[in-house]
C-alpha cells in the first residue's frame, strides 16, 4: 500500500535449479557423497547444514562469447539445488568437503558414540 | 464372484505408450542418433557469427583421456568416465551418476572450419569452439 513497505526479496530457495545426480555410499565409517555439478566454480558452491538439513547449492558460471544464442539447451538452467535430511547418528560438525572438475565429495563421518563398537564377552 | 480387473488394459503398455507419447511431443525433431537428451555428457550448443560454441557437461574426467573429433561436418566426443568402486563392506543408498564409456555426436552447421577449433576443459565443462569459415561471415562494403 504504501511505498515504504519492505519489498518481499525472493529467496534463493525459491528459484528454479536442477537437480544434480548424486552418489551416496555408506561404510563403517560414515556416509559418502558425490554430486556431479558441472559448470560450477569453487567461489559459486554453497554447502550448508542447519540443524539436520544438508543444502548442496551451486551456480554455473560458463564463459559465453557476446551475442551468443542458444540453439540447444540439455542444461536449462543456471544453477544446481538438492537438499537431504541428515540423520542424528551422524557427526554434522565434521564434514569434509573437496570440489574437484565438477565434482563435489562430501565425507560425513558418523559420530563417535555411533560407530559400530565391537563388544568383548568374557566368559567366566 | 467374478475376478474382474481394476484397469481394462494392461497398464504397463500403456503406460509405455504414453512415454512415448510425451517423448514424442517434447522433442521436436527426434534424431536419427536416437533420441539426443538425456544422454552424458548434457550438451548444450549456441552460435554467435563468428563462432559455434558447444559445451560438454563431463565433470570429473581427465581431460587428457577426452576424444574430440571432427569428421565430415560431425563432432564427435567420446571418453570414459570411472568412479571409485564402493568397498565390498559398503552400502551404495543412492547411485545416480553416470559411469562408463561416453560417445555424443552433434551436426555442425555448413559453414564451420574444422581446421580452427578450440577446446577448453574447466570446471567439469568441456567447452569446444569452431570458428566460421571467414567467407561465411557478414562483411561490411563499402561504398565508393
Amino acid at each position: 500500500m504504501s511505498d515504504t513497505a519492505p519489498v518481499k526479496k525472493q529467496s534463493v530457495a525459491d528459484e528454479a535449479a536442477l537437480l544434480p545426480p548424486v552418489d551416496v555410499i555408506e561404510d563403517a565409517s560414515g556416509i559418502t557423497l558425490y554430486a556431479d555439478l558441472p559448470g560450477v566454480t569453487k567461489d559459486k558452491l554453497h554447502l550448508q547444514i542447519e540443524a539436520d538439513t544438508l543444502t548442496i547449492e551451486g551456480e554455473i558460471d560458463l564463459e559465453m562469447p557476446g551475442g551468443m544464442e542458444a540453439s540447444h539447451a540439455e542444461v536449462s538452467l543456471p544453477r544446481y539445488r538438492r537438499v537431504f535430511t541428515l540423520s542424528k547418528e551422524l557427526d554434522a560438525g565434521k564434514v569434509a568437503a573437496e570440489f574437484n572438475q565438477g565434482v563435489l565429495k562430501l565425507s560425513i563421518p558418523k559420530a563417535e558414540h555411533a560407530q559400530p563398537r565391537k563388544v568383548e564377552i568374557r566368559i567366566a | 464372484m467374478i475376478y474382474r480387473s481394476l484397469f481394462p488394459r494392461d497398464v504397463l503398455s500403456e503406460l509405455d505408450r504414453l512415454q512415448r507419447e510425451l517423448q514424442q511431443t517434447f522433442h521436436f525433431s527426434p534424431s536419427i542418433r536416437g533420441i539426443a537428451r538425456g544422454g552424458f555428457p548434457a550438451m548444450n550448443v549456441g552460435g554467435t557469427p563468428q563462432s559455434v560454441e558447444i559445451y560438454a557437461f563431463a565433470p570429473g574426467i581427465d581431460p587428457a583421456t577426452l576424444e574430440v573429433q571432427i569428421e565430415k561436418g560431425v563432432l564427435t566426443v567420446a571418453g570414459e568416465r570411472k568412479l571409485p568402486v564402493a568397498a565390498e563392506a559398503a552400502t551404495v543408498h543412492i547411485d545416480e551418476r553416470f559411469a562408463g564409456r561416453f560417445r555424443r555426436v552433434v551436426t555442425l552447421p555448413d559453414d564451420v572450419d574444422a581446421n580452427a577449433v578450440d577446446a577448453r576443459y574447466r570446471d567439469g565443462v568441456l567447452r569446444i569452439s569452431i570458428a566460421r569459415k571467414q567467407s561465411a561471415q557478414p562483411r561490411r562494403i563499402t561504398i565508393q
